[in-house]
């Protein structure tokens, strides 16, 4: 039998605020523990919560950049349960009615083409604290810093067909909440999680077979192992007969599999209610178009953009706008040198191949976009040829000067006087005898031997087009 | 000087008749004195208290004196007090210090009051007997074998027995109003949102306010008005200005129009009970109000929908109980769940499970609708009714309670007549309406109070009518006989 | 409506709370007390009644993302009985 997996993600989004959704602690990341929990977020007796209002922004502008409804009235309701790492026994979040909801994002699958997946809800709600397990004396260690942090939980609709269509929709919403500013994307320290829900059904079925929640996906890598596993998982379970649990499984990475969650056997009841010391959350239109005014241009926008205006393929737009600052990068870049095929190729190719070996990013690069704007620059004016350029880039990489300061030190610039050029080739047919007989005598290949050692003779200097159009009339002669 | 309302202190310290040192050491002396039979006090901060007066003597001398500069006062034991115990009567939080103060705590230290220490109550503030304390039951100083009413029952008695000139209280049920009327003292339960809730340990959020227990209405305003405000802290505390209480306190009442409820005058009510309150109307007559009678058809209602959202909001509330950050804690736990189940079984009384387990029931799959969703609903009625009321009436008027203070013991072990003797109260949480309890007799040598319920922020028109009322009367100044071993 | 006993047991694990034997007898009779009291409600005609979550009529005021608290944990874990090393200590957590 054929399968289909439909897969929904529930994304927990690490808001970038300075203090917590309901606190005034700090949410810097990395701190000794239970130094940035104060007394609202330990859950003290008393203590009452107050909303942050930039939290509230940042999820309108996530609602407005996904096409989604910002609800003029939103509830904070009480999801109750008893976990170490929860220190109130219950979590703040928004239930029946969350703040955002009823969008769709546009997402741009491996082949290129686009699939609209629906955006069902996000709605605000605080992060927990840490669990650490690391053994003391056989207890377990309870960090409340992360407690009280605000999480975006961004619901999709059952859309999803596959691991790498979520990967794509998951790579998506990463760059989505950071283009938005919203999020910082780390995802090793945990600013964005993801769980699945996950099922299978035969193709041609309508309904919904019965889903597993994974929990604990935080790289991309993962949400494509744990999905294909937990759908190959169900399948067999399937197709052997029995039938899929409801149930929340934990994914191991180091196992490469998901198993139920001990915690979460005992089904939950967690009663629900809304929050007496909230208030109903207004937010009004003037403050909605405001917030919609001053959203930036968003990756699909300026992917769109980058193809209209640079001509450059869906491929190349679609990679240089991955990240804002690398796109703000290109089009400085390309603005100045005017051949924004030759900025994409290079941003792309040497800039970022230097960066991720480095591990440096793009905002910190050693060679900033004037610098290789000054490359560039000569390289389309052929002062140096595009194979010297990568010499002189690794130079600048190094921090020896700009590109000209090193094409004059080194003395790079092309050599473009035929005359000049014509004398090495006459040179180099004098000193190769042997090879000129045999390519005269039909051995054609040999003309990559002539360019060789003509650009040898001129240490790469020889503008290629002119030494190849040279060779071939002398040799031909 | 301890029969002295908190108005006349204020006003011989003043006069510089006495110093608050002399005047905190005169009750802390009473306390020490009469305590041991009542059991008012959880706490008494006798050091901080004397060390807090002599500074306020000091600030009198440099001219820094404010009106409340100086005068002592008890804070019930749900109020966090930094660095003193808060127990809120559980065993709970026996080895709780609070590193923080409440904003009410806060908001009359600023304005130079002085903690006596801290009073008894029913534990989590649910009780209407002060029974449930783990540190005991208080006795009503008119009767030590009679309940002093809860949850603010140490409160009261404090005030009763003149152990303190004036206490906090808070009221979630009846919790200030309830108490006052069984100890002949002034209980105001403000509007919801009038004051902060910050630092008050919540039983239900919806419900709780924070208000005084004094032996006048004057007394009553005065504390009000340093306590009262928005507080940044507390997203339900509402941003009304507030007005001058003591300003108003001397307006005549005639053209006032009181409503008398229908529905209070039932065969629940005691028929002395139902006496005193009539003589009180005949003095708020007197004084040019005109009487009326009102109905709120759905009163009835009011005790089984206080008690779904009440037990609803608490069994989340006392959720953070667990073991791990603060209080009981307990011992040797086999796995978390242990931990869990014992500290909160170990830790809380017999009452507060009840309430506990009744509000994770009515929140659970499958009676959210049932029991939560419908008392949300009917308190929708229940404040209807008092809407539509108020609009024939500036303030609507009954008794306190169906009878006076009952016996130690009477109810202690059947939960739903307990809870049926707040009939009268409950409704004015539902709708977070302000309502005063004015002493207004005795039936067998126990007072009798009336309550006067207002709208919205209409504490001001509250107070004037008590206090116009106690202007013509004189129970509020009676003190039980036996409680005073020598005269001020 | 009577509650089983089994159905406050379910409540006490929901609530965690460590309700001994003996007294299950007596939370059986009280609570089904309470509930037979709540039962009133459903006399009430509430069709078309709005639920009133809060007795106020107002809306949720905002506070300015800025940092306020600074690091009190020493006095915060004075209340607290086991610890090591700042952390809170709880018997082992199984995910």
């Amino acid at each position: 039998m054929e399968w289909e997996v439909v897969i929904g993600l529930e994304i927990h989004a690490q808001l970038k605020t300075a203090s917590k959704i309901f606190s005034g602690a700090s949410t810097q990341f990395g701190a000794e523990p239970n130094t940035q929990a104060c007394l609202v977020d330990l859950g003290y007796p008393g203590v009452l919560p107050v909303l942050n209002s930039d939290a509230v922004s940042m999820a309108v502008r996530f609602g407005l950049a996904t096409h989604s409804s910002i609800a003029p009235r939103s509830i904070f309701a009480r999801k109750n349960y008893f976990y170490p790492d929860l220190p109130k026994g219950y979590q703040i979040s928004q239930y029946e009615l969350p703040v955002v909801h009823d969008g769709w994002v546009d997402v741009v699958l491996d082949d290129g083409s686009r699939k609209r997946v629906g955006i069902t809800r996000a709605h605000l709600e605080e992060d927990a604290g840490k669990s650490l397990h690391e053994d003391f004396h056989g207890l377990t260690g309870i960090d409340l810093n992360r407690a009280g942090t605000p999480l975006l939980e961004i619901v999709s609709e059952p859309d999803i067909r596959s691991a790498k269509e979520a990967v794509s929709y998951m790579k998506l919403i990463h760059q989505l909440v950071r283009y938005l500013d919203i999020c910082d994307g780390n995802m090793q320290e945990g600013s964005l999680r993801c769980d699945a829900n996950i099922s299978v059904r035969p193709i041609g079925r309508h309904e919904f077979g019965t889903r597993a929640e994974v929990k604990n996906l935080n790289s991309f890598r993962f949400i494509e192992r744990a999905i294909n596993y937990e759908a190959e998982r169900q399948i067999d379970i399937i197709e052997s007969g029995g039938s899929v649990v409801q149930e929340t499984r934990l994914y191991d990475s180091g196992k490469d599999e998901t198993r139920p969650m001990r915690s979460k056997e005992e089904a939950n009841d967690y009663r629900y209610f809304p929050d007496p010391d909230l208030l109903p959350l207004t937010i009004d239109l003037q403050t909605v178009e405001s917030i919609r005014a001053d959203l930036p241009e968003l990756p699909w926008e300026k992917r769109e953009r980058f193809v209209e205006s640079y001509g450059l393929s869906d491929y190349d737009a679609g990679v240089l706008t991955t990240a804002r600052n690398m796109a703000d990068y290109f089009e400085a870049v390309a603005s100045g040198v005017g051949d924004a095929k030759l900025a994409a190729n290079w941003v792309m190719g040497e800039l970022s191949g230097a960066l991720n070996k480095a591990g440096v990013e793009i905002e910190n690069s050693p060679v900033g976009p004037d610098a290789l704007k000054g490359l560039l620059v000569r390289i389309a004016d052929q002062t140096i040829s595009g194979k010297i350029a990568k010499d002189v880039f690794e130079s600048m990489w190094a921090g020896e000067g700009s590109a000209d300061e090193i094409i004059d030190s080194k003395g790079l610039r092309q050599i473009t006087d035929s005359t000049a050029i014509q004398a090495v080739i006459d040179q180099v047919l004098v000193d190769n005898p042997q090879q000129l007989e045999q390519y005269r005598a039909g051995k054609d290949k040999l003309l990559g031997f002539f360019v060789g050692q003509v650009m040898k003779a001129t240490r790469g200097k020889a503008n290629p087009a002119q030494v190849n159009d040279l060779l071939r009339r002398s040799l031909d002669a | 000087m301890h029969t002295r309302t908190l108005a006349e202190l204020a006003a011989a310290l003043r006069d510089g008749e006495f110093s608050s040192e002399e005047l905190v050491g005169h009750f802390l002396d009473r306390i020490e004195a009469l305590d041991a039979g009542l059991n008012a006090f959880v706490t008494v901060t006798r050091e901080e208290a004397l060390r807090a007066a002599r500074l306020a003597d000091s600030a009198r001398a440099e001219g820094q004196a404010g009106p409340l500069t100086g005068l002592p006062i008890a804070h019930k034991d749900i109020f966090c007090t930094r660095g003193v115990k808060t127990s809120c009567g559980s065993r709970m939080l026996d080895n709780f210090v609070s590193p923080y103060d409440a904003t009410v705590v806060a908001r009359l230290k600023a304005a130079g009051v002085v903690m006596l220490g801290k009073t008894n109550m029913d534990e989590f503030a649910m009780g209407s007997s002060n029974e449930t304390s783990w540190y005991g039951p208080v006795r009503n100083p008119w009767g030590h074998d009679k309940v002093p009413g809860g949850s603010s029952g140490g409160s009261a008695a404090a005030v009763a027995a003149r152990m303190a000139p004036a206490a906090t209280g808070t009221d979630t049920g009846g919790s200030i109003r309830q108490p006052a009327a069984f100890t002949n003292t002034t209980g105001l339960k403000p509007t919801y949102g009038r004051v902060s809730r910050y630092g008050m340990i919540a039983f239900a959020s919806s419900l709780d306010q924070a208000g005084t227990i004094t032996a006048s209405a004057e007394d009553a305003a005065m504390l009000l008005g340093a306590m009262a405000g928005h507080d940044p802290r507390d997203s339900t505390s509402a941003e009304v200005p507030v007005p001058d209480y003591l300003a108003a306190l001397e307006t005549p009442l005639s053209g006032i129009r009181i409503g008398v409820v229908k529905e209070f005058f039932d065969e629940g009510l005691d028929s002395d009970n139902a006496a005193a309150v009539g003589k009180a109307l005949e003095v708020l007559r007197g004084l040019g109000a005109s009487v009326e009678e009102v109905s709120l058809p759905n009163l009835g209602l009011s005790v089984p929908t206080y008690y779904v959202v009440a037990p609803a909001e608490c069994s989340s509330n006392l959720s953070r109980f667990d073991g791990i950050r603060f209080g009981y804690r307990a011992e040797d736990p086999k796995d978390l769940t242990d931990l869990y189940k014992r500290s909160r079984g170990e830790g809380f009384g017999a009452e507060v499970k009840r309430r506990i387990m009744t509000g994770t029931y009515v929140l659970s799959a499958g009676y959210y609708d049932a029991y939560y969703l419908k008392a949300q609903r009917v308190r929708q009625l229940i404040a209807g009714d008092f809407h539509r009321a108020f609009e024939n009436a500036d303030l609507i008027v009954g008794p306190t309670t169906p009878t006076p203070a009952f016996d130690i013991g009477a109810k202690v072990d059947d939960p739903v007549t307990m809870y049926l003797n707040d009939i009268y109260t409950i409704g004015v949480n539902l709708a977070g309406l302000p309502g005063i309890s004015v002493p207004c007799g005795f039936v067998d040598g126990l007072p009798v109070g009336l309550q006067i319920i207002g709208t919205h922020f209409d504490e001001g028109r509250l107070l004037n009518a008590a206090h116009m009322y106690q202007s013509e009367t004189d129970w509020h100044r009676r003190v039980p006989s036996g409680m005073l071993p020598e005269s001020g | 409506m009577a509650l089983t006993r089994r159905q406050v047991e379910n409540i006490a694990n929901l609530a965690r709370l460590e309700i001994t034997e003996e007294e299950i007898p007596a939370f059986v009779e009280n609570l089904s007390g309470i509930i037979d009291l709540v039962d009133q409600l459903n006399a009430a005609q509430t069709d078309q009644v709005e639920p009133m979550a809060h007795p106020l009529n107002m809306v949720q005021p905002l506070r300015e993302d800025r940092v306020t608290e600074v690091n009190e944990r020493d006095l915060f874990q004075e209340n607290a009985s086991q610890l090591e090393s700042g952390l809170y200590l709880v018997p082992k957590v199984i995910e």
